[in-house]
């Protein structure tokens, strides 16, 4: 045991000192971060900024409706509509927006008119300051002072719901059900992989430096391979805690400093208003209505175990091939076909929590990691029941130790072959024999 | 004195050869043991099964008088493979700490002979230097550290030489006779004959599985005698080339080499020589090098084994 330990020190301490580590750890957060931030940047600010010339017969509308940075108003003339309607655009304006003489209740046939279509953003932006002066002139015909309701709004009350009877979703939940159903199930899927392969380069490497045979005269090749695997699964259990640290570090700076100033300004329009109740609201439902602990319980058990499920695997291909990285590729495939059958199957386990297919990936232990935590978020016990649990986890358990043991088999006669490539049938051959 | 390792009847079988048939030998404590056979012959297979690496399919391993336990007897043993790998990345010296303490030996009882030994063989300097920067001879050194650096009963040695210069195989030489004179018992498995002659103690020979020779190197010689004889004169009369005594093989400026015939010995021949009035210079048995004797075995039999299914 003392031995396995000293291997899981080994392989932890060189992965975590290494900068390509420190430098991943890091960059990861960080891409998708810059990723959300420049995608968020370019669909708010790229959005054209536009001229809007108005031509106005109403009179309601011509001054007060508010220029933006992005959209610019300008009252116009009857000329300029004119050449507008004669497919002659003015150069000055991108667009003209044409109000006709309209009752406040009954605002049709405001039309705009340009060469170029209006971009998604745009067009809801015009359509939000058109609707802001049409409130406007309503609550000011209604003897309502703006000012006032905006000031009542603010107080608004967010509904909790609480599911009562087993097995049964409310719809307004199904849609957070999902969400957490695939971004975990998808996570899983992300770090079995990462981490599966980490195993099998390491592995490779011992091989081709040639220090395997040094290695197996000291240590048994089971406790090589349990040390590899248990060190790079603390390595990915590290990189996972630091990535929560970050994200909750990150998301506190960011709310505080967000909370004085923009928030507020945030908040005051109306339509940030329906946002930020939205947001409130999912984040109630998901106190309210999923079992938090055992999500996160079961998360964390489906991620080592399934990672230590597949990780014997990798590390069993991986004492097969020799220096050929296609070789790796090739011998890989096999196995990888279960976790992206997984990924596959996931959008309709999610569709359909209790059917048939995904009762059954969500207990064989080559699925399970994956499906079963793209059901758990639709209700436990409910949708899953407390046998389907208790049955998954026993079959991965049982699942890994015998995956663990034939690649074991196939790893101690792998780590000291050189040449030829073997076939898989040479593989199934070594974990099979006495 | 008791063996320090005994194989007996050691048989390994793979799929498609006999790589170790039914071989038995044994070493004392403190002996520098040669396993010497040609590519192929099982020797790596036979280490590895003393190593405990390999399952043996049948026979016994004695070590120090009790049945081999891989778990137990491993730290006993250093071995130094003949595929030469460290890890690359890792640092020299945290490198030798590892193996010492992938040995059994604690941090410190490790930090104490990974010390010494660096002093020892001048590595020092190398600590905080990563594998992959040492040159090939360091990389030797380094790995040859790690197989004694723990003290183990039993060093065994594939092809340690390879590579090396003159001068650091010298080095590593010194410290194999200074190791086997301490008591610790070397086994120095190589197909380089003139290394053999000059350390080892006692050798066997395998071939394709099989032992095809077994004693101490001048037993060996003396067992593969041609009862040949030089013998160097003045160059001013010529020998008969052949008598009843024995048969010119080669005569050049009065060097003689001569097989003596049956039923003569060295004394009959000497006295005869002394009758023919040369004046001798020199009169002595030829003994055949360890490396006629591994060819002339090696190629009675089938150099490559043919791949055959048992």
């Amino acid at each position: 045991m003392n031995k396995v330990l000293l291997v899981v020190k080994r392989e932890y301490l060189t992965r975590v000192r290494n900068k390509t580590f420190i430098l991943s750890t890091v960059l990861t957060p960080l891409f998708f971060i810059a990723l959300i931030g420049v995608s968020t940047y370019f669909s708010h600010n790229n959005s054209e900024e536009l001229k809007v010339a108005v031509y106005d017969q109403s009179g309601l509308f011509a001054s007060r409706l508010k220029s933006s940075p992005n959209i610019h108003y300008t009252t116009v003339p009857q000329n300029i509509y004119d050449s507008f309607v004669l497919k002659k655009p003015v150069e000055a304006y991108n667009g003209l927006l044409y109000i006709p003489n309209i009752n406040v209740d009954t605002p049709i046939g405001i039309e705009y008119l340009s060469e170029k279509q209006l971009g998604v953003f745009s067009q809801d932006k015009v359509n939000s300051d058109l609707n802001d002066v049409l409130e406007q002139e309503r609550m000011i015909r209604a003897n309502i002072d703006t000012a006032r309701l905006s000031e009542i709004r603010r107080n608004s009350v967010s509904l909790s719901q609480k599911i009562i009877g087993e097995g049964r979703n409310g719809e307004a939940d199904a849609g957070i059900s999902a969400a957490i159903a695939s971004i975990s199930a998808l996570l899983i899927y992300m770090l079995m992989f990462i981490y599966g392969a980490m195993v099998m380069r390491g592995v490779m490497e011992e091989k081709v430096n040639r220090v395997a045979e040094l290695i197996v005269s000291s240590v048994k090749p089971f406790q090589l391979m349990m040390g590899k695997i248990l060190g790079i699964g603390a390595v990915g259990l590290t990189q996972f805690l630091i990535w929560i640290i970050l994200f909750v570090v990150g998301s506190s700076v960011v709310s505080s400093s967000l909370s004085d100033g923009q928030i507020h300004t945030l908040v005051n329009s109306s339509e940030n208003l329906n946002n930020a109740q939205m947001i409130s609201g999912v984040i109630s439902d998901i106190n309210s209505h999923l079992n938090v602990p055992l999500l996160i319980g079961a998360f964390v058990f489906y991620f080592i175990f399934g990672y230590l499920f597949y990780a014997a695997l990798f590390a069993a291909v991986g004492s097969a091939v020799n220096e050929d990285p296609q070789d790796a590729q090739s011998m890989m495939f096999p196995i990888t076909i279960p976790i992206i059958f997984s990924i596959v199957i996931m959008t309709r386990v999610i569709g359909d929590p209790t059917g048939s297919l995904g009762v059954w990936c969500s207990i064989i232990p080559f699925t399970s990691p994956i499906i079963m935590m793209a059901r758990l978020p639709f209700g436990f016990p409910g949708t899953v029941t407390v046998w389907e649990l208790v049955l998954s986890i026993l079959s991965l358990i049982i699942g890994f130790l015998l995956t663990t043991w034939l690649s074991a088999k196939i790893y101690r006669t792998g780590i000291l072959m050189y040449g030829k490539k073997p076939a898989w049938k040479d593989l199934i051959r070594w974990a099979f024999r006495k | 004195m008791a063996h320090l390792l005994e194989l007996r009847n050691i048989r390994k079988y793979f799929e498609s050869q006999r790589a170790v048939d039914d071989i038995s030998f044994s070493i004392d404590p403190g002996s520098i043991f040669g396993l010497l056979g040609p590519n192929g012959a099982g020797k790596t297979t036979l280490l590895r099964i003393i190593t405990g690496i390999f399952f043996e399919d049948s026979g016994e391993i004695l070590l120090n008088g009790h049945r081999f336990d891989v778990t137990a007897d491993l730290s006993m043993i250093g071995y130094m493979p003949e595929e030469k790998g460290l890890y690359k990345k890792m640092k020299v010296g945290e490198q030798a700490m590892y193996f010492a303490q992938l040995k059994g030996l604690s941090y410190a009882q490790a930090s104490e002979k990974v010390r010494y030994w660096f002093d020892r063989l001048e590595m020092n300097s190398w600590w905080n230097k990563k594998v992959e920067d040492l040159s090939k001879g360091m990389h030797q050194k380094l790995q040859f550290i790690i197989t004694v650096q723990h003290d183990p009963k039993l060093i065994i040695l594939d092809e340690p030489f390879s590579g090396l210069d003159p001068v650091n195989a010298n080095v590593i030489k010194d410290e194999i006779f200074a190791l086997a004179k301490k008591g610790n018992t070397i086994i120095f498995s190589t197909h380089r004959m003139e290394q053999v002659e000059e350390i080892c103690d006692h050798i066997i020979l395998v071939n394709q599985g099989k032992k095809l020779l077994d004693g101490t190197v001048d037993n060996v010689k003396q067992q593969f005698k041609e009862n040949l004889y030089r013998v160097e004169m003045n160059a001013d009369h010529a020998l008969p080339t052949e008598t009843e005594i024995y048969k010119i093989i080669n005569d050049e400026n009065g060097v003689v080499v001569f097989r003596l015939k049956e039923g003569n010995t060295a004394n009959i021949a000497l006295n005869y020589l002394l009758q023919q009035n040369v004046t001798l210079r020199s009169f002595q048995e030829v003994l055949p090098s360890l490396n006629e004797i591994f060819i002339r075995l090696v190629d009675s039999t089938p150099t490559a084994r043919p791949f055959q299914t048992l």
